[in-house]
């Protein structure tokens, strides 16, 4: 499923909206997670899942090619875990 | 920096903000992408959103995993697992944010 897809579902089930608004409600979802990200602070949704940032420390590295050793700077990067409820039914077959 | 935890209600305050429908209405509708997404991936389907991330399953083999307490051997089930990747354009905001 893609976005598009997402806002046409919700739409259908949402008569009285506006496909316009169900993609600004989509969007906004979506940029409030990516601010809050931006400013270092975690998204927590039970159930679902929580969006965290994890900070990789600079290192050195190297070049696999040449085997140069090259200085890698700091690094933050977006992380997700999924939520206790919504791993146990991906997972329904076990669970 | 002081760091905050967002939740379902500062995601509802968003939408009523910027899209104006009523509190409840925001509330709902926050539920109901949350729902629809997990619906979504409960059933096997994966979710990409573009220039946010893709919701990937993946079914992992059963292998032999270890209690690295007792050393003692216990098998683990195939399994199916939820990832999440972040686009591209995701990783560059944030890493362009955060990282000096």
């Amino acid at each position: 499923m893609i976005k598009s897809e997402l806002i046409e579902k919700l739409a259908e089930d949402h008569p009285h909206l506006y496909q316009r608004d169900v993609e600004r409600v989509v969007n906004t979802i979506l940029e409030e997670v990516t601010v809050a990200l931006e400013q270092g602070n975690r998204v927590e949704l039970r159930g679902f899942g929580a969006f965290s940032v994890r900070n990789r420390p600079a290192r050195q590295g190297r070049n696999p090619r040449t085997g140069d050793s090259v200085a890698v700077k700091e690094k933050h990067v977006p992380f997700f875990k999924t939520g206790k409820e919504l791993r146990e039914r991906v997972d329904a077959i076990n669970s | 920096m002081a760091e905050k935890t967002l939740t379902r209600a500062d995601l509802s305050e968003a939408v009523y903000r910027e899209v104006g429908l009523s509190r409840q209405e925001s509330a709902t509708l926050v539920e109901a992408v949350l729902d629809l997404l997990s619906d979504t991936l409960a059933n096997g389907e994966s979710v990409k959103l573009s220039s946010f991330g893709s919701f990937v399953l993946r079914d992992k083999n059963g292998r032999v995993g270890r209690n690295p307490k007792t050393g003692e051997e216990v098998p683990i089930d195939p399994r199916r697992v939820l990832v999440f990747k972040p686009s591209q354009v995701l990783k560059d905001r944030i890493d362009a944010a955060l990282s000096k």
